[in-house]
């Protein structure tokens, strides 16, 4: 057994965390930073964190992921970081000259209170940002909530940075997609290019954290959202963020910034939910949905209902980040499955009803959870099959549930990066994932009289 | 592209620092070398183990990821609780590829659990220590631990949290376990190497020496610095069974509790990674009598070459007889992988910067390969690791340095034991060496490059204007390496193969580099239209 020691008997626990279903802000702000295109996020604290967050980004994508750090010591530790701040800003545009530096804090310069806006200015003051560059910043003190926060944070500091009304409105969309895959930004550009919406895509990782093997490297890959796209997007008609906990953030500044009105959905997992967003994406862009999103759209009906006597009565258990389990859990209960049990690590009053509005009133809800209490909920009511990142896979071997990868972080398997689980070909992907499982699990124990060659 | 051998490294060092501003350069210049070794072993002083200058993106980490990370976090029964706001812990939770095997289904494994006070704002405004010891009452709670470690990430010093008083506190209401803290918090020093200082001393002063009962066997050896990386350690367990060596402890792969605390009745420290234990090394010299030399398990004849230096010290004729035999059995499979792989790796080049061991030990196997090192270094070493101990009373102690602390030690009154009579001293002579390591660079050619703490930038010019046929570093450097076309190992998750200590894991090296070095994937890189992309023949269905 992996967790040996994991026992079925549920304790309150109030102050240890074991095997946590979050992790901290500032790796979620790399990674939105990682969306603006030549852009290099840059750590301020010690350098152990940015190497953290670099590795486990790394380890996620099997891509290049850049950031610098301040590299506090001891002496920045007690006397703050601005002297570090000023330096590695300098060193930064001199050695890899990225258009934007974008800054974000970690739990030791926020403990310490350095003052980013004042040594930014400092920065511009001594002429340490060359023209038309910038430094942009978030302020994401690892103490509070998740990496989740940490990527609304960042993305709220690229509308705090860039967006500009000029008083002209374009008809333009802009959309937030959340702390999704570069492969979900993808097809959520995709559906607007379909739809004949011109849309503004921030952040978008993709290009840049799944780029192709050329035999070139690029500091600065293609992809990420361009400023003056970003600075435009102040303009626009108008802003959909999907997720509202990692996107409502940015979306509302931004409406408060230039008057871009806003709407939060779900992020679009799952048909009913990007349903909603491909409606409201119609609606708002002032065009017809095509027949080939149709198409689309019905072709993964098409195989749910071929296919419905294998997720009936099925139960599920969920862990993961707040925004993708709500839409993912609709979903699940959608096909016939059944949600037992879905936790996340992220801290939010809200959840436990969103979950519970679209998976019923008897599911286990848990926010600020972690995966020890997960397991022994599982222990409690085992489940079918499973849905969380690389790390559940201890709990599935030990369980002998089948697990279906899917969050942050992916580890030990890829296709995250390229493949989409967002709109309706993720859609597909999910469903095939499931039956996969399903089948398979069935494969393995059916009694040779009941192994079946047409399922 | 120029040949290896046609390209100055005079031009290369500068072409290193060019783009830098000038202070920048200035610095990096004096960590930047190219080698030559002198008589008696000399060779060039390298500035190493200084600050990292913010802005570099550097392949360094912290404190806490040398304390926990890679020290403790091999040891699967000390219950390891990091103190501080979630992300450190998360982090260092089974990414470090140690393996550990508990003997039975009850003994105890914590290592797939991350344990953590997930520190709040209340907590940073109010000081976290309530919640600290509400942390540790509830992992007795579930786990019945026989030892506690807690693990200061970087905001517990500056809100003055004090881990040691919590675990004195937390040990006086549950005396039947022993609970000690580590001051690591990431801002310490100016890399992972405080960090193993700090695990070093305190597993010296609050663990070892706690168990007086040794390990039954003839010629008990602890081994330190070995982390059981891709089961490293299980290989090296392997060789020592066959041998009739008594492997005592290990610190600290695939090891438990108990056999730190007795590590002191062991007659032998032999020590791999230097870098990262040689302090614990020299305090149970001082404290125990136990002497300690370098070994390296990380090559065939560089296990051969340890394995009798272990025998040579006990001097027993049929330990050295049975080295012999094992040795001789071993090398035939190794020979003939060796011969294999080489056929098609020799003449090729290589790089290594990782660690502040391995860019060292691993070029032994290229060695074996017949392959050139061409360039090397470490991510967080000292001069020592590079220029030899013979340098350490010239090594100046900086203010970063200065933080971590010496410990002042003493002969145990009771324990001290002279592991070595008169005789045995004579018997060896002096050509014996103890407390040795020559270093990484009297290893390497003249006219290599020896670059510490390696950056990005720095990397790419090496790599554009070498181009060397394998790359070895970690997981940031990885995939940024293979976007030119060039296959990069990682070595410290050894892109999760291994093991490759010992002899099997030089066949597994062997084998790896081979088919790393010899696969058709990078021949698909360039698509067949590339070198004549403008279509101006027609069709040929037309
Ligand atoms: S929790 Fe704080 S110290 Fe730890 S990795 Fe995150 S930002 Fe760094
Ligand atoms: S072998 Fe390398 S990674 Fe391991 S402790 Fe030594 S220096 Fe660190």
């Amino acid at each position: 057994m992996l967790l040996r020691h994991t026992p079925k008997e549920i304790k309150e626990r109030s102050a240890l965390t074991i095997n946590p279903a979050k992790t901290c802000q500032p790796i979620g702000a790399m990674y939105a930073a990682l969306g603006v295109h030549k852009c290099l996020p840059h750590s301020h604290g010690s350098q152990g964190c940015c190497a953290y967050h670099r590795s486990a980004l790394t380890r996620h994508y099997k891509e290049p992921v850049m950031a610098g750090t301040s590299s506090f010591t001891e002496g920045a530790s007690v006397f703050g970081g601005q002297a570090n701040l000023l330096e590695a800003i300098n060193n930064i545009f001199t050695i890899y000259n990225p258009d934007v530096i974008a800054v974000h804090t970690t739990c030791l310069s926020e403990t310490i209170g350095d003052d980013l806006n004042q040594i930014i200015s400092k920065a511009k003051e001594e002429g340490k940002v060359p023209a038309g560059k910038y430094v942009i910043k978030a302020n994401t003190p690892s103490y509070v909530g998740s990496h989740v926060t940490g990527f609304a944070n960042m993305v709220k500091g690229i509308v705090d940075a860039f967006p500009v009304n000029t008083g002209k409105r374009t008809n333009t969309i802009n959309i937030i997609p959340g702390y999704v895959e570069p492969s979900d930004m993808a097809e959520i550009k995709r559906i607007a290019a379909e739809l004949g919406v011109k849309a503004i895509v921030f952040p978008d990782t993709s290009n840049v954290l799944n780029g192709p093997q050329t035999g070139k490297y690029e500091m600065y890959p293609s992809g990420g959202a361009k400023i003056a796209d970003l600075i435009k997007a102040g303009d626009s008609a108008a802003t959909i963020a999907l997720g509202p906990i990692a996107s409502g953030p940015a979306a509302k500044a931004l409406d408060a910034k230039c008057k871009v009105p806003c709407e939060i959905l779900n992020l679009p997992i799952g048909i009913r939910a990007t349903d909603e967003f491909v409606d409201r994406l119609r609606i708002l862009g002032g065009v017809c949905v095509p027949e080939s999103i149709a198409t689309e759209r019905g072709q993964v009906i098409d195989v749910i209902t071929d296919n419905q006597q294998y997720f009936a009565g099925k139960t599920a258990a969920l862990i993961g980040d707040p925004d993708q389990l709500v839409s993912l859990a609709g979903f699940l209960t959608d096909i016939g499955i059944k949600v037992r049990h879905v936790v996340t690590g992220t801290a939010g009053k809200k959840f436990e009803k969103r979950v519970k509005d679209v998976a019923g009133g008897d599911v286990n809800v848990k926010e600020a959870g972690d995966y020890f209490y997960f397991h022994q909920l599982i222990k409690n009511e085992k489940v079918d099959i499973m849905f969380g990142n690389t790390y559940s896979k201890y709990i599935s071997r030990d369980e002998d549930i089948p697990l279906i990868r899917f969050g942050f972080p992916i580890y030990d398997r890829t296709g995250h990066q390229y493949i989409p689980s967002a709109g309706y070909r993720g859609a597909m992907r999910l469903v095939e994932k499931i039956l996969n499982a399903i089948l398979d699990r069935q494969d393995r124990d059916a009694a040779e009289e009941k192994f079946e060659l047409v399922m | 592209m120029k040949k290896t051998a046609e390209i100055k490294p005079e031009d290369a060092a500068k072409e290193l620092i060019e783009a830098y501003p000038v202070k920048v350069g200035r610095k990096r210049a004096k960590q930047i070398i190219i080698n030559e070794v002198g008589l008696e072993e000399q060779v060039p002083e390298v500035m190493a183990n200084v600050r990292t200058i913010p802005g570099i993106i550097t392949m360094r980490g912290c404190s806490y990821a040398g304390c926990k990370g890679v020290v403790l976090g091999p040891t699967r029964d000390i219950l390891q609780i990091t103190h501080g706001p979630i992300g450190c812990g998360f982090y260092s939770w089974l990414t470090r590829r140690n393996q550990t095997r508990p003997a039975g289904m009850k003994d105890p494994n914590y290592m797939p659990y991350a344990m953590s006070t997930d520190m709040q704002e209340e907590q940073i405004i109010f000081g976290g220590e309530k919640k600290l010891k509400k942390a540790i009452e509830e992992a007795i709670d579930i786990f019945h631990p026989k030892a506690i470690g807690i693990f200061s990430t970087c905001p517990v010093g500056l809100i003055g949290d004090d881990v040691h008083a919590v675990a004195r506190d937390m040990e006086e209401k549950h005396p039947g376990i022993n609970i000690f803290g580590f001051s690591c918090e990431g801002y310490k020093g100016v890399s992972q190497s405080a960090g193993h200082h700090v695990a070093n001393n305190k597993v010296f002063t609050d663990v070892v020496g706690l168990i007086d009962t040794p390990k039954q066997g003839k010629y008990k050896v602890n081994i330190l610095g070995e982390y059981n990386i891709g089961g490293d350690a299980f290989e090296i367990e392997r060789i020592f069974e066959k041998a009739g060596i008594t492997l005592h402890s290990t610190f600290s792969g695939n090891s438990v509790y108990e056999e730190f605390a007795s590590a002191h009745t062991a007659d032998l420290n032999v020590v791999m990674c230097h870098r990262s234990i040689n302090y614990l090394a020299e305090m149970m010299e001082k404290k125990y009598g136990i002497p300690w030399f370098k070994v390296n398990f990380v090559g065939a004849e560089a296990t051969a070459k340890s394995l009798r230096k272990i025998a040579e010290y006990y001097g027993d004729k049929e330990l050295k007889d049975n080295v012999e035999k094992v040795i001789e059995e071993e090398l035939g499979e190794v020979e003939a992988a060796r011969k294999d792989a080489a056929s098609r790796c020799a003449g090729k080049t290589a790089m290594l910067f990782v660690g502040g061991s391995r860019a060292h030990h691993y070029q032994e196997l290229f060695r074996e390969l017949g392959m050139k090192t061409i360039a090397a270094g470490y991510e967080f070493a000292h001069r020592d690791d590079y220029e030899g101990r013979k340098v350490i009373p010239s090594i100046r102690v900086d203010a970063d340095s200065r933080n971590i602390e010496e410990l002042k030690v003493t002969q145990d009154p009771e324990r001290y034991r002279d592991r070595l009579t008169e005789e045995d001293r004579k018997r060896l002579g002096d050509e014996f060496k103890f407390k040795n390591y020559e270093g990484m660079m009297p290893d390497m050619d003249k006219n290599t490059l020896v670059i510490d703490d390696l950056n990005h930038h720095e990397m790419e010019v090496l790599i554009e204007k070498y181009r060397p046929d394998i790359f070895c570093a970690g997981v940031k450097e990885k995939y940024v390496v293979q976007k030119y076309g060039i296959p990069l190992k990682q070595l410290h998750s050894y892109d999760y193969g291994g093991p490759y200590a010992g002899f099997k894991g030089a066949v597994n090296f062997y084998h790896d580099i081979d088919e790393m070095l010899s696969t058709k994937v990078w021949s698909l890189v360039k698509a067949p239209w590339d070198d004549s992309p403008q279509l101006t023949a027609r069709y040929a269905c037309e």
